[in-house]
């Protein structure tokens, strides 16, 4: 994010990213009503990682009078306060909350709880395996007694209670399988749950039915025991997309939730952007976002357009100027008039181009569902043959479905259930480990194909931050005196200017900022102006690729200092990782040709696109692709529709809300080793899901044979399944194997001041 | 095989018991944050004070060990 450092002074709403906080207004649309004149508000704070952070946050919250209950929880990295409307007889500020966690040094933001879906379902999934463990454990112990040898009587009475104790688990926690496999058959296709649920009941029903008939096998341990395990794998399956989503919805929203409307006779109203018409006039404070599409009236600024289209180089604008939303407002204030509602905004038509942009993720199809499809038509024509083998060798119709159950159970894909979602889980930690979220377990699949890797320019391959260049062509003393007029503005590149002079000396003098120009000092010598070239009144020179700022004394210049954009940590590195792993390269950028051709040189990256519109984006990726799998990687608005056409993305946690959502990686550290290190990870997961496979028709083609033969008695069934299954797992905790990338996932603020 | 009659019903019932323990401890939000439980068991009831600063030291130092 270009979020500009800060300077010296900040203003008291500004956090340490130099983001505005979100006004009180918005912190009281977004807390909900408990009743009794409480209210709650959930925050996240990406920032916490041990107990001194919790005790710190929640002691500091506590301590004010309006604040019921404070709780910090560290594993979605979030705080929930039940405050007071009203305390010592004034209304609450929940900004002052805010203030109070900024305070102790975290970062705090809102986030949509709209992205809070999918909790209720691993709940339920989770009661699921509860209820299918117990009843397991029960009937497996009444079981063993069989086995041990209970006599006639006591063996019906145990297969009784047994089967008392299956039905209602068959029912609750089976019907996940049920669901599944009814919308598969519906559908005219086959999944993993098809020969699931069809084991399950069959398996149920024969086994009622040797119970009634006082048979000696039954097969009640085997059919619940079958549910728990897959039940295991399904709920981690389902865990690992929740950490994901809750650590990435955790991030700060790019987009602000409303803005200050200013009626025709001059009142003002914070409203929700849903609710902003065209035609109205808004008012953006400097370090606002600008929410919708519009045109200025008044006011003169500079906008930081980076997410937006990818320029790294802020544009002045001033009245009658059209500004896009989403831009960042950062030297002055503006007057609004909108154009165009939210729905209609530039974003809007992104959203149109995301939603054409078919990608990979639509398109794929798990690997275990691409197993299934040749899997369960096998296994079920394997157990009718066998059930009409037995049929034409005894013509006993009980002895052949006996069998033939008992070859449904033991090919019942346990393992395989097991197999994909332990090792994506395993991986999924690591990942996380090394400070990459995946949002779901097919992302890992995909990424493990890709043959090409296309970056973003601005905020990707570089931070979006520009860096003084020619510091050492520079005389120390205009040096000082410019850092010390830049401290005065949030301008990027002034930010840049006060980075770069070690001590700042007060300029003595009236500073002002004139904002879209630069800053202008009257002191006792002259008039002191830093700012661009026509501001300065410097004469013009030639046009070089990289940005610049002038500082003159009375129209003299004194300095010229030149920035490009900072390259991300490792970059250099990363790019290496990737050639060396056999992926090609490329840079999709939005930004000036010779800016990205620098860039693109210094990387050694060969092709190169630059002046991209977001549908040139997808355009130049699809040509790229052509009969390659590409992998994406971009944080912009204007990425977003790349990201969804590729086959697998990724962005960087300062993305804008747009890029995050569209893609299944997020990398929350700023190098970008980020990016082979997933490759990496992925294609390890991707052996290991293969090597489990291969352990599962392995055991498979020695307990099947065993199962046609009429062997596979219930506690021979017991055996075989738990052994495959606890073999698939312990392969897959293979994937921990050396983590050789960074440990500690936070603090995720790696330099002071770096903004999530 | 007397015995069964009254042990059978008194096994399931002691498991039902742990199960419905289980089901109660989820829904009360007992595991929503297993991270964070783990290193409330160092809050001795004030939080950490301020001049403690060694006790916030030693959780600093656990934490970047683990």
């Amino acid at each position: 994010m270009s979020c500009c450092a800060v300077g010296p002074e900040m203003a008291p709403n500004v956090d340490r990213s130099g983001c505005a906080l979100p006004s009180a207004e918005e912190l009281w649309l977004a807390s909900r009503s408990l009743g009794g004149g409480l209210r709650q508000t959930d925050l996240s704070v990406p920032g916490v990682h041990c107990g001194a952070c919790i005790t710190m946050i929640e002691s500091a919250l506590r301590a004010r009078a309006e604040v019921e209950r404070a709780r910090v929880n560290l594993s979605s990295r979030r705080v929930s306060i039940v405050w007071k409307e009203e305390a010592g007889g004034r209304r609450s500020d929940p900004a002052e909350f805010m203030q109070a966690i900024t305070g102790c040094g975290y970062q705090a933001h809102l986030f949509s709880s709209g992205e809070e879906e999918g909790d209720g379902l691993l709940k339920q999934l989770i009661r699921a395996v509860a209820v299918s463990g117990f009843a397991a454990t029960n009937i497996m112990l009444l079981s063993v007694s069989v086995w041990s040898g209970a006599d006639a009587a006591t063996r019906d009475l145990f297969h009784w209670i047994s089967a008392l104790i299956a039905a209602p688990t068959l029912v609750y926690a089976g019907r996940f399988f049920y669901q599944s496999a009814w919308n598969a058959i519906r559908h005219g296709r086959t999944n993993m749950d098809v020969p699931i649920a069809l084991a399950v009941t069959l398996s149920y029903g024969m086994s009622l039915y040797e119970t009634i008939r006082h048979g000696e096998h039954a097969w009640f341990d085997a059919s619940v025991t079958l549910l728990f395990f897959l039940l295991i794998g399904r709920t981690l399956d389902h865990m690992m997309r929740g950490r994901a989503r809750s650590a990435i919805s955790g991030l700060a929203r790019l987009s602000p939730r409303g803005a200050t409307v200013v009626h025709a006779d001059g009142a003002r109203e914070y409203r929700a952007v849903d609710e902003i018409k065209p035609g109205e006039r808004l008012m953006i404070a400097a370090g606002e976002r600008i929410p919708v599409d519009g045109r200025v009236l008044s006011g003169s600024s500079d906008l930081d357009r980076s997410v937006v289209n990818g320029e790294s180089v802020p544009i002045a604008v001033a009245a009658g100027d059209l500004v896009q939303a989403g831009t960042l407002n950062l030297t002055g204030p503006l007057t609004l008039e909108t154009t165009a509602a939210a729905r209609d905004s530039f974003l809007a038509e992104i959203m149109g181009l995301m939603e054409a942009a078919e990608g990979g993720r639509a398109r794929y199809r798990r690997i275990a569902d691409r197993a299934a499809r040749y899997y369960s038509p096998a296994v079920h024509l394997l157990a009718l043959l066998t059930f009409i083998g037995w049929m034409l060798v005894e013509g006993d119709v009980r002895h052949a479905m006996l069998i033939a159950v008992a070859v449904l159970i033991i090919t019942c894909p346990c393992a395989l259930g097991l197999a994909v979602p332990v090792v994506q889980i395993v991986a999924a930690g690591r990942l996380f480990q090394g400070g990459v979220m995946v949002k779901d377990g097919s992302a890992m699949e995909r990424l493990a194909e890709i043959d090409t890797v296309l970056f973003d320019k601005t905020g990707t391959l570089t931070l979006g931050e520009p860096r003084l260049v020619n510091a050492d062509e520079i005389a120390p003393g205009p040096l000082a005196i410019a850092a010390a007029l830049a401290a005065h503005s949030r301008h990027p590149l002034a930010a840049a200017l006060s980075g770069a002079a070690g001590a700042v000396v007060p300029v003595a003098g009236d500073i002002r900022e004139i904002p879209g120009a630069g800053i202008e000092a009257r002191t006792g010598k002259g008039v002191l102006r830093l700012g661009s070239r026509d501001f300065a009144g410097a004469k013009a020179s030639t046009e070089s690729a990289r940005s610049e700022v002038v500082l003159s004394l009375d129209g003299r210049e004194l300095a010229c200092f030149r920035f490009e954009d900072r390259l991300r940590p490792d970059a250099g590195e990363a790019i290496a990782r990737l050639h060396r792993s056999g992926l090609s390269t490329g840079i999709l950028s939005g930004d000036h040709e010779p800016v990205v051709a620098a860039l693109a040189g210094r990387l050694e990256i060969a092709r190169w696109r630059g002046g991209l519109s977001p549908r040139g984006k997808v355009e130049a990726s699809a040509a790229a692709a052509g009969g390659h799998r590409v992998l994406m990687v971009g944080d912009g608005i204007n990425d977003a529709p790349a990201l969804r056409a590729a086959h697998v993305s990724m962005a960087p946690a300062t993305a804008a809300d747009v890029g995050r959502q569209a893609a299944d990686f997020v990398f929350m550290h700023q190098p970008l080793t980020a990016v082979p290190f997933a490759i990496e990870t992925s294609r390890r997961a991707g052996r290991l899901i293969r090597q489990n496979f291969a352990l599962a028709i392995g055991y498979n083609l020695i307990a099947v044979p065993v199962a046609i033969l009429g062997y596979a008695t219930p506690l021979v069934a017991a055996i075989a399944m738990s052994t495959s299954s606890v073999i698939v797992v312990a392969n897959a905790l293979r994937v921990k194997g050396a983590v050789g990338e960074a440990k500690v996932l936070y603090p995720l603020l790696d330099p002071p001041g770096a903004t999530l | 095989m007397t015995t069964l009659i009254y042990l059978m019903p008194t096994a399931l019932f002691l498991e039902g018991l742990g199960l419905a323990a289980f089901l109660w401890a989820l829904k009360n939000g007992q595991y929503d944050d297993l991270d964070g439980a783990s290193w409330r068991v160092f809050d001795e009831g004030q939080g950490f004070s301020d001049d403690d600063s060694g006790a916030a030291e030693r959780l600093e130092k656990a934490s970047n060990a683990n």
